[in-house]
């Protein structure tokens, strides 16, 4: 029976299936009263990590979400997954928005350390703000080495090999323990919650606590100038023969 | 006008679009994994210039496979065409090719031979080409997505095809009260978008929503998904505006809740399938769109729990229920081999899918979860699952909506619709599996158990003359003795038009065909179809 221990850090954004409204302010989208799901990507890491837990490799799943309080709903489709444990770094509202992947970087840093884990899943990016960076960042700041966009997790012994999805391909890496993974979409197809899990869920601890706590100051460097909607595709125009589409080019001054 | 979900991340995302629920629809081979070009073999849309797949097995001639004649109308000539080209120029199609589709139903069970295909996109175009028809003296089959169960929706034998098609406007919405006005062809999916912009949803819902057009749905009075929380189309669609068969425009189009004044007459073209006159217009109450929608999909050991747990949930959930589906483990079986869908919970008998619609999320699930606590504890209910997300949310819904595809996929099906006692619902099934023995591939049950709907099915590797003789009238007279319904919301269409006497008396029947001879003395509007042939 392994002694390996996992965080997963989940974070709680707008459902994708959501049509995405930019405040009239242009001070960011609205997010009143929407649908908010777990980021899909950390579904694929909880996913990831409670299947080596059933396998027997990992001992306990720790998940961990920052932020305001509806945070807890994520947590808890985490442990209805098979989590553990939770853990809410409480963030207030208006602090909220402030938080970006440096700030959350450092709390799963500290948190990592406190926890003493071996291994910290990731979603390899979130649907809101596409960053890209929260894993990365926390793996520099822990001196831990990462495997990022993971299609396949095999641990072995003291180690973990890790298959990434890259541009050119597929590359395969071995990291020593502890080590940060973030998950790509192939990594694994996320189970659904059972309703028995669910209910077992609902007993399951969330610990609540102040990023003071762990000493990590979130201020943020960077500030929103403005949130703007794409430019709106103008419709495309339909050509009978090539002849004419080569007059249509080159009467848009394309050609 | 097509909503496509932007992509907000990697484009590798491949569960995205619900644009996967329209190309399902034309009955192309795709799962949820590809979004692309429908390869449609069974496409409704090849009507508008797709072309039809070759080696797709040939459909017979309904006149060749049913004894029916054909009635004396008159044959479509030049001097027709050329007076259809004035009316509606351009839009007169008499290629062979792009009649192919429209000559034959989603189910591949029925074809016609029309030579004509018309495409109208005002009142006035279809106004004048009836009453040309009229005068004439021509059969007309009026023609929506060409998405019905019956065969009612393509010709018998050569009759003009009139499509709605490009009757596709928007032709008002009022936000505060939800009051829809549009033309005939819209398709049912792109009013629902139109709609969610707008905070609202159309009052139904149903698996070929992507193709469907809401003239046909009332002109069939469909039901669906919704019809648990919302109600028929005869309490939805406020007015009407119908093409008499003499090119007669009556115009009942009004917006108004209540209008007491005199006989309701769009009753009589709701449901009546095209038989009476040509829907050009609907006017609908939409309700406003719910802010928390939850599914919860789960396990049943026996058909008994499935309706304990459908009184324990209209019980604790009360308001806030808007659909209680259930299916056998047969579909779940079919649905996995034929489309690849993943069972969400452990193998059960039988399936039930729950969705809630409110206006407070938290509200919601606590009310859905607490029930769920109490039939899971009760052993009512052996496993289950809530979605968590809107994908999931989809995904659930496939589960139920994709069951008529697979069984299409699993060879020739023997479609039944029935409404019975609640309680009876599904000994039909295990009636009939035990009478057509090894005959029959499958025989299966889901359906709207909320509504006492029966979506009862055979398929077999061919049509067989044995297998139907051995399901007819045996299916219908088993339903009769119940006091239930042989079509509970498929309508007649051409496919059960003989069998209304055993769910409607004689002097109904009579009175029907007085009405029919009293709108379309000449008979020229969807002929061969709903009513018996009158002796």
């Amino acid at each position: 029976m392994a002694e390996l221990r996992a965080l997963v850090a989940v974070k709680r954004v707008i459902d994708f299936a959501v049509k995405i409204r930019v405040k009239p302010d242009k001070s960011g989208v609205v997010t009143d009263g929407v649908k908010h799901s777990m980021n899909p990507f950390c579904e694929i890491a909880v996913e990831e990590a409670v299947r080596l837990k059933e396998k027997k490799l990992v001992k306990e799943v720790i998940a961990v979400s920052c932020g305001p309080a509806q945070c807890q709903e994520t947590i808890r489709t985490a442990l209805a997954m098979g989590a553990d444990r939770g853990i809410h770094v409480e963030v207030p509202a208006a602090q909220a928005e402030s938080l970006g992947p440096l700030q959350v970087a450092r709390v799963l840093a500290k948190l990592a350390e406190k926890e003493k884990v071996d291994l910290l899943f990731l979603g390899k990016q979130a649907i809101d703000d596409d960053c890209n960076q929260t894993g990365q960042m926390t793996a520099g700041l822990l001196d831990w080495p990462q495997g990022t966009f993971a299609s396949q997790v095999t641990l072995e012994g003291d180690k973990i090999k890790v298959e990434r999805e890259i541009d050119g391909g597929l590359e395969t890496i071995r990291l020593k323990l502890p080590s940060v993974v973030t998950a790509d979409l192939r990594l694994n197809e996320p189970r659904y919650a059972t309703l028995p899990n669910i209910m077992k869920a609902k007993k399951k601890k969330i610990e609540v606590m102040k990023p003071g706590d762990l000493g990590v100051d979130l201020t943020s460097k960077i500030s929103v100038i403005s949130v703007e909607e794409p430019p709106q595709r103008l419709a495309g125009v339909k050509v009978e023969t090539t002849e004419d589409l080569v007059a249509k080019l080159k009467e848009v001054g394309r050609i | 006008m097509v909503f496509h979900l932007v992509p907000r991340c990697s484009a590798r995302l491949f569960w995205a679009s619900s644009g996967w629920r329209r190309t399902y629809i034309q009955g192309a081979s795709v799962g949820l994994k590809y979004l692309g070009c429908p390869r449609d073999t069974y496409s409704p849309l090849a009507c508008r210039g797709y072309s039809s797949v070759s080696g797709s097995p040939e459909v017979m001639l309904t006149p060749e496979r049913y004894p029916v004649q054909r009635l004396p109308f008159s044959t479509v000539s030049e001097e027709d065409l050329a007076a259809f080209e004035r009316i509606i120029p351009g839009r007169v199609i008499t290629d062979p090719e792009q009649l192919e589709a429209c000559n034959v139903d989603w189910l591949r069970s029925v074809r016609g031979c029309s030579k004509v295909l018309l495409r109208p996109q005002t009142t006035e175009e279809v106004s004048q080409i009836l009453r040309h028809c009229h005068k004439r003296n021509l059969a007309v089959n009026p023609q929506g997505g060409n998405t019905g169960m019956v065969g009612g929706s393509v010709p018998v034998f050569d009759e003009i095809i009139l499509s709605t098609a490009l009757m596709n406007q928007v032709i008002s919405f009022h936000d505060v009260s939800g009051i829809l006005v549009c033309q005939a062809g819209c398709v049912l999916e792109e009013l629902s978008q139109y709609l969610q912009e707008r905070d609202f949803i159309m009052p139904l819902d149903l698996g070929a929503k992507g193709s469907c057009h809401i003239g046909g749905n009332v002109a069939t009075n469909a039901g669906g998904l919704r019809f648990l929380r919302y109600g028929s189309l005869r309490g939805t669609v406020l007015g009407l505006e119908v093409v008499l068969a003499d090119g007669t425009i009556l115009n009942c189009l009004t917006s108004l809740r209540k209008d007491n004044t005199g006989y309701d007459l769009k009753q009589l073209f709701i449901g009546s399938e095209g038989t009476l006159g040509i829907i050009t217009a609907v006017s609908i109450l939409c309700p406003p769109r719910p802010k928390a929608v939850n599914v919860a999909f789960l396990g049943c050991p026996g058909f008994a729990e499935v309706l304990q747990t459908f009184s324990t949930c209209k019980g604790m959930l009360g308001e806030i229920l808007s659909a209680f589906e259930f299916m056998d483990a047969e579909c779940m079986q079919l649905v996995g081999q034929h489309l690849h869908l993943t069972n969400p919970v452990q193998e059960s008998p039988f399936y039930v899918l729950v969705e809630t619609s409110g206006s407070s999320a938290g509200h919601d699930t606590e009310k859905l979860t607490s029930v769920l606590e109490q039939v899971l504890n009760s052993g009512l209910v052996s496993d289950g699952t809530i979605a968590t997300d809107q994908r999931k949310v989809q995904m659930l819904w496939a589960l139920r909506e994709r069951i008529t595809e697979a069984l299409s996929r699993d060879g020739y099906v023997f479609k039944y619709d029935i409404s019975l006692p609640v309680e009876r619902l599904y000994d039909l099934v295990i009636d009939l599996r035990t009478r057509v023995g090894p005959r029959a591939k499958h025989v299966v049950g889901y359906g709207h158990l909320g509504d006492g709907n029966l979506h009862l099915n055979v398929t077999a590797e061919a049509f067989s003359q044995e297998l139907l003789s051995a399901l007819e009238p045996y299916v219908y007279a088993w339903t009769a003795e119940q006091r239930g319904s042989v079509s509970a919301e498929h309508g007649l269409g051409f496919k059960k038009k003989n069998v209304l006497g055993y769910s409607k008396p004689p002097v109904a029947v009579k009175m029907m065909q007085q009405l029919k001879a009293l709108l379309d003395p000449k008979g020229i509007l969807n002929p061969y179809k709903t009513l018996p042939t009158q002796a």
